[in-house]
């Protein structure tokens, strides 16, 4: 039992470790310096103060997307919607952000439950389609994305600006800011969502191991027929679990909306941290503590990378293809696990 | 004596578990040698160590009374050692020679010579007396002809030593008594046989010795002609086996069950329940006898709620159950030991513990306000993994590691300790060893004998003449007769399942 722990916490890091060293060989082969790289990686995430919040800062909506996908995950069911779901999302969140002037104990946590909401909807249309019709979610899941891509520019164009590209800003006392967090990273844009995100992680962890709730959902994941056999309701499973996995999506949005950007702009295509979110879900093990692990993995390399270009001359593009690395070998993680077992049997 | 197999003090190891603890196993060349024991006794790790999929962590293995390192089973098979699998290993797609041929395919030129294949597949076929067509697709022959070919795998790769892993099991009666002719025309070949089985008739019938493994722990080596199956079961399980069980005379009370005019469409929308009748009452067993097929399964997912019925009534101590969802049922007091203890018995992938509340988790203790006490529901799960000698690790292992006959026993003590007035048993013991066979029919009586109404259902004849109090017999949907378990035979039971013989029937007695 012990044994398989290990295991489990050994496979993503030496997939980590091993997608760092194939980027070093891509970057060598292409004619940089890796070890100039991955310093100037290393000092762009976490090099000085400003640098740790802008990290921070990016890791939040990344815990919530990993635990939205992580979420559907372990009850069955693959969410490819968090993309969509954050989209809408955060446009809810803005929405509220600049309609209502409120007390802030109202006002912002009205704004993030209407982004919970708007993702809960965009993950009950799939999850609905599929208890009732079996409708295979990632389909619909896929289909909606793009629904929520441009019912969102054009809300903004028509609705939230006046056929402009950004909403306003939103009302303070919706936002999400904190001078005292600026002042601590050196006035980078962390926020107060890391702390949300950080609870959200609680949450799903709770819900799904502590509560009959989540004992119907996993059961429901890992066999239906035995839970409808236990009495249990397995389509309002189905779509309760895209409701909630909706949901922290939804929370994922209004964090860039609230938080990073306080307004909301078309977009030209996704945001891409919905999709990075199913990676992070895979690489932290679909475990909510796993997550947060993974998403800072995930914040650090995106963040840092923006420092490769100038101190480095190593271009952004090749973060992106280290990443993808990382992902290729937690997937092939069947390797990684049969190297482990094989080392651990020579060592006997 | 020449061994052409040897496996001295095997010992295997997983975490804390000892599976094999100093086992010895010797095969004569072409002798049929029987391993037998118990769910879950150590037969398939011993199995799997010859195999090379599993390292002992002890003992030797010799083959031809050279000391072998079996690292894989491509070793195993160099060695000449071929394994037929309870759970077959072919392309459903394929035909019985492209599946043969698998992996050690005849070239020419580059290409697959499949005539040469086909060829070599026929003779091997005829040699051993198969009759297997090589031609022929596996998804359209049957699940015996299935079992000839991955003989035929063997047999091709050149093994000289085969082994069974209950074969028997997925046969039909006249499918086992081929196989037996098989088996016995392979060793005059000169092959070597070890089979893998729980059922002593068989061992009795075809095997020059047995071995005889429990709990982990080799008991010893016997020739089968100076032994006898009360011997064997006795070995086997650790104590006396009686085949037949003891039972009080029933005390019948008021129907807990009544079912009138209940039809079932099953998923293709035939009718499957036509019009059936049937009483059970307090304190007896009704056995349903019948051919898999005539409506059994749909009888039952009706009165438990997995299905929905066309009409008619179901009754459960007065009140109509029928068509009410199956928590509903549940908690008016329907236990369930399902048919398919993977599909519906189980979540195999939760902890034992987790399963043992499958359908109580929401009640208190073992939830509060809707937060799981993982205490209480522990607790529970130690107690009924006791009292029902389910055999685990503990608490916490996956259902799936554990045996089939454990599964079983850990559902059986989850549904009995629900204390349902209507207790129902739907092939409880397939696939189950004697010891545990014997130990669940003892639970069926003793439920009966509190006062319960208990409905079996079960392919075995011998099973539902021995516990049942009345015998009610399907036949396509409706039940045909109702006999009495001691003035009944074999052949009459036989006849009226196959519905050549109808007896007013029906009406509830």
């Amino acid at each position: 039992m012990n044994e398989n722990r290990l295991t489990n916490i050994l496979v993503p890091v030496f997939a980590v470790i091993l997608g760092i060293i194939a980027g070093a060989i891509v970057m060598l082969v292409s004619g940089y310096d890796p070890i100039a790289g991955y310093s100037a990686l290393l000092y762009g995430a976490f090099g000085d103060r400003y640098y740790i919040g802008e990290t921070i800062r990016q890791v939040t909506p990344y815990i919530l997307a990993g635990l939205a996908v992580a979420f559907a995950f372990r009850t069955g069911l693959f969410n490819i919607g968090v993309e969509g779901q954050l989209i809408v999302g955060w446009l809810a969140a803005v929405w509220v952000g600049v309609s209502f002037e409120l007390p802030k104990v109202i006002h912002l946590p009205l704004a993030i439950v209407a982004a919970a909401l708007a993702g809960a909807l965009w993950g009950f249309i799939p999850g609905f389609l599929k208890a009732r019709f079996r409708v295979h979610e990632v389909i619909v899941t896929i289909m909606m994305n793009y629904i929520a891509l441009y019912v969102s520019n054009a809300v903004i164009r028509s609705v939230l600006s006046d056929q402009g590209f950004k909403s306003e800003k939103i009302h303070p006392s919706a936002s999400l800011r904190s001078e005292f967090l600026q002042s601590l990273t050196d006035y980078s844009t962390l926020h107060y969502g890391i702390i949300i995100s950080l609870i959200a992680a609680v949450v799903m962890w709770f819900l799904l191991e502590k509560t009959t709730t989540g004992y119907e959902l996993r059961a429901v994941g890992f066999n239906q027929h035995a839970s409808h056999y236990a009495g249990m309701n397995v389509n309002r499973n189905i779509i309760l679990a895209m409701v909630i996995s909706g949901a922290f999506a939804g929370i994922a949005g209004a964090m860039e909306g609230l938080g990073t950007f306080e307004n909301v702009s078309v977009k030209a295509g996704f945001t891409g941290v919905g999709f990075d979110g199913i990676a992070v879900a895979l690489l932290g093990g679909n475990n909510a503590f796993g997550i947060i692990l993974a998403a800072i993995l995930f914040g650090a390399l995106k963040v840092g990378a923006l420092e490769m270009p100038s101190a480095a001359d190593v271009p952004t593009e090749l973060v992106d293809i280290v990443i993808a690395l990382i992902i290729f070998f937690v997937a092939s993680s069947y390797l990684i696990r049969l190297v482990l077992t094989r080392f651990k049997k020579e060592g006997k | 004596m020449e061994y052409v197999i040897e496996m001295l003090n095997i010992r295997k190891v997983f975490g804390n578990f000892v599976a094999n603890d100093n086992i010895t196993l010797q095969l004569k060349k072409g002798e049929i040698h029987a391993l037998l024991g118990e769910n879950g006794a150590g037969k398939s790790t011993l199995m799997n160590v010859l195999f090379g999929l599993y390292q002992p962590d002890g003992g030797e293995i010799r083959v031809k009374g050279k000391k072998v390192n079996i690292a894989n089973p491509n070793v195993a098979n160099d060695l000449g050692i071929g394994m037929v699998h309870q759970h077959f290993m072919l392309v459903d797609t394929f035909t019985v020679t492209e599946n043969i041929i698998l992996g050690s395919e005849p070239k020419k030129g580059g290409q697959i010579d499949i005539e040469r294949a086909e060829k070599e597949v026929r003779e091997l076929s005829e040699r051993y007396g198969l009759a297997v067509d090589p031609k022929a697709k596996i998804a359209d022959i049957s699940v015996g002809m299935q079992q000839r070919v991955e003989i035929l795998k063997t047999l091709y790769r050149g093994a000289d030593i085969l082994i069974f892993d209950e074969p028997t099991a997925v046969l039909t009666p006249q499918e086992i008594q081929e196989l037996i002719q098989i088996m016995k025309a392979l060793v005059r070949e000169g092959k070597s046989i070890i089979l893998i089985t729980h059922k002593l008739k068989e061992i009795m019938e075809v095997c020059d010795r047995v071995t005889v493994i429990r709990r982990g722990k080799g008991i010893g080596t016997l020739n089968v002609s100076e032994t006898n199956p009360n011997e064997l079961a006795a070995l086997m399980v650790g104590r006396e086996v009686h085949f037949k069980t003891e039972k009080q005379p029933p005390k019948v009370g008021k129907p807990v069950l009544e079912i009138e005019d209940l039809v079932v469409k099953d998923s293709r929308g035939i009718t499957a329940v036509d019009h059936l009748h049937l009483t059970v009452h307090a304190g007896e067993i009704v056995g349903i006898a019948g051919v898999d097929g005539n409506g059994q399964t749909e009888l039952i997912e009706a009165i438990t709620g997995l299905i929905k019925s066309e009409s008619g009534s179901i009754r459960l101590n007065g009140k109509e159950i029928r068509n009410l969802t199956p928590r509903q049922i549940t908690e008016t007091g329907v236990g369930h030991i399902p048919q398919d203890r993977h599909k519906h018995g189980l979540v195999l992938d939760f902890p034992i513990g987790e399963n043992m509340v499958l359908q109580t988790y929401y009640k208190e203790p073992y939830s509060k306000r809707g937060i799981l006490n993982f205490k209480a529901i522990y607790d529970k799960a130690r107690q009924l993994i006791q009292e029902f000698d389910v055999r685990t690790p503990d608490e916490y292992t996956k259902a799936r590691a554990l045996s089939g006959g454990n599964q079983q026993k850990a559902i059986i003590g989850r549904e009995v300790d629900r204390d349902p007035d209507l207790l129902i048993a739907a092939q409880p013991t397939r696939g189950l060893d004697v010891g545990a066979i014997e130990f669940i029919h003892k639970r069926l009586i003793e439920q009966r004998d509190k006062g319960k109404a208990v409905l079996l259902v079960s392919f075995e004849l011998d099973e539902i003449m021995n516990v049942s109090d009345r015998i009610a017999v399907i036949y396509e949907g409706k039940i045909v007769a109702i006999v009495d378990p001691k003035e009944t035979t074999e052949q009459e039971l036989g006849l009226l399942m196959a519905g050549s013989k109808r007896k007013e029937a029906g009406v509830s007695s």
